[in-house]
């Protein structure tokens, strides 16, 4: 472990971290703005689940390098090919969890909704979704550790965030960048989980003391 | 008013779940749809406010076709009760109960105001508005259904098995308080049981259908319980249906005899005597202000100056005039007199109930009712 190594590189990882960070945060946006209305429709049309579950099923099986490999004629070494592919990978478990969160909320609950008068986007907004909060917010944490993990591969083509500091190390046969970026990365990974079991316990509040989910 | 006019639903796989139905519940009234499973009776319960559309015939509320409204609007004015309950787990206990006024646009200090109020009717402690629902017990989160279906004070309520996930202690004492209840707001109540004596306890009328949706009796439970419209009804009224029917005639409605009474002072030749008169070997003791002391045997008189220093026996049980029938032949059966003692206001003796009282009430032809 080289520390003046670190101390030299101190702004270079620090914005390698940031863009680590940026390109999470954007897979799981984008990934959300995909997942949650196939979620919708899937839960509207149970008929859709199993083929909706089933694509993002497969693209969730493609290995990340043979995906970055099939995008490359179209997208080049950019970072929108790194994007897509992370997005890709958090459909799977972003779509599952939001249907199986509102298939989730009791059939008396929905019962009771529509008889005191809710119409039907008031009542899956006000009633279906915040009951299905806890099991989609358990997907978002997988998803966010998952991609955090795998924005370090991404590095293979140029925008790896922390990612780029294995390349290096393995490059210069030089163990201190790997080090730093493997207990980055895992750091971060633990401290966003953390961050979201507390945005959980803060939106959920009436779920404390009821079965842990 | 809700009027049922010659609905039946059919379903897609070809079942009749409701056929034919037309009758009418009252303003103020509580209809209680009674029967076995797949009877259609909470089937017909969701036409109400279109959780299920008829396949034919109209359903009027207050004289306006529902299948005209707006249904949202309809569930509005329709307050919803069931047994699973279906509160809102992530609200407390006052956004629950103020769920409709929030849909309909009430401001919030007259949600708040309203609830507090409900919370109170309801019977629930004061502090439980700030709580969720998994935090109270199963009788409480009943009372706050009810609560919630009142909310804007709808003059209609569906109640589909209400009552049926508590243990039968809480489910008396929670249909008590609703009748209770019931006699201040006055609702036009349809109530769905599967359980003949909720029907008869809660119900102004029974209507009883049997498998696929068919009316077989619509009647006050005093007309069904006296003269059942066919087999069907008597069995499902069951056993004891002289019992049940006493237990809903109040021991006002029968002229207690005024019996073999003697007081204190006086001695055992006038206990004999009067005790002679009424045929009996005892006779019902009273003291000046005619509060009911109890009852003497005339063989346990002997040699005594006056009744006061016999062994004056307590009855068994004492009734007054609101109690039912059914409790005073309980009273009877359990004292060595044979008869029930009623009192009124202060322990005063009001006369005794007999067998012979109670056999003539029953065989009495039913009084149809009004409406």
């Amino acid at each position: 472990m080289d520390w003046g190594w670190v101390q030299d590189h101190l702004g270079e990882i620090q914005s390698l971290f940031l863009q680590h960070a940026q390109f999470t945060l954007l897979a799981l946006v984008y990934g959300f703005a995909i997942a949650f209305p196939l979620a919708l429709a899937a839960t509207r049309w149970p008929r859709l689940y199993t083929p909706i579950l089933g694509l993002t099923g497969i693209l969730f099986t493609i290995p990340s390098i043979a995906l970055f490999m099939l995008m490359m004629p179209f997208t080049g070494p950019t970072a929108t090919t790194c994007l897509i592919a992370l997005t890709i990978y958090t459909l799977l478990v972003l779509v599952r969890n939001t249907v199986e969160g509102l298939k989730g909320v009791p059939r008396e609950v929905r019962e009771a909704a529509e008889a005191m008068g809710y119409r039907r986007f008031k009542q899956l907004f006000r009633v279906e979704l915040p009951i299905a909060l806890p099991v989609i917010i358990a997907g978002i944490r997988i998803a966010v550790v998952t991609t955090i993990g795998l924005v370090t591969i991404t590095a293979l083509i140029g925008f790896g965030g922390l990612g780029a500091l294995f390349i290096d190390g393995f490059r210069q046969a030089f163990g201190t960048p790997i080090v730093v970026g493997f207990v980055l990365s895992v750091l971060f990974a633990i401290a966003a989980d953390l961050a979201l079991v507390g945005l959980q316990r803060l939106l959920t509040p009436w779920a404390r003391g009821t079965a842990a989910r | 008013m809700i009027t049922f006019d010659s609905v039946s639903k059919r379903f897609a796989d070809g079942t009749t779940a409701v056929d034919n139905l037309s009758l009418e519940v009252p303003d103020g009234e509580i209809a209680v749809f009674v029967g076995p499973s797949g009877c259609g009776k909470t089937t017909t319960l969701r036409m109400v406010n279109r959780m299920i559309e008829p396949t034919d015939g109209i359903i009027e509320v207050d004289g306006k076709n529902i299948l005209k409204e707006d249904p949202a609007e309809l569930r509005r004015r329709i307050g919803y009760v069931i047994q699973q309950i279906g509160l809102f787990p992530h609200r407390t206990i006052r956004d629950n109960i103020g769920t409709v006024p929030g849909l309909v646009g009430w401001d919030k200090k007259r949600i708040r105001e309203r609830v507090d109020e409900l919370i109170e009717v309801v019977g629930l402690p004061e502090d439980s508005g700030d709580r969720y629902p998994h935090e109270l017990s199963g009788g409480q989160q009943q009372r706050v259904g009810v609560a919630r279906a009142l909310a804007v004070d709808p003059p209609i309520m569906l109640m589909d098995e209400p009552f049926g996930a508590v243990d039968p202690i809480v489910r008396t004492r929670l249909q008590e308080e609703f009748l209770r209840l019931q006699q201040e707001v006055q609702k036009t109540i349809v109530f769905v049981t599967h359980d003949i004596d909720e029907a008869i306890k809660m119900g102004d009328r029974i209507a009883l259908l049997s498998q696929g949706g068919r009316l077989e009796q619509y009647a006050t439970p005093e007309e069904m319980l006296a003269a059942p419209a066919n087999e069907f009804v008597a069995d499902f009224l069951g056993g004891e249906r002289g019992l049940k029917q006493l237990a809903l005639i109040p021991v006002r409605d029968v002229d207690a005899r005024s019996g073999p009474v003697v007081s204190l002072e006086d001695t055992p030749e006038r206990a004999s005597e009067v005790a002679g008169d009424a045929n009996t070997d005892w006779v019902v003791v009273v003291d000046d202000a005619r509060r009911l002391k109890g009852w003497v045997s005339i063989d346990e008189l002997n040699g005594q100056r006056n009744v006061g220093e016999g062994n004056i026996h307590a009855f068994s049980a004492e009734v007054s005039a609101g109690d039912s029938l059914r409790t005073a032949l309980n009273a009877m059966v359990t004292s060595r007199t044979g008869v029930a003692a009623r009192v009124g206001e202060g322990g005063v003796y009001e006369g005794i109930v007999t067998h012979k009282l109670i056999n003539e009430e029953l065989s009495k032809p039913a009084e149809p009712t009004a409406g």
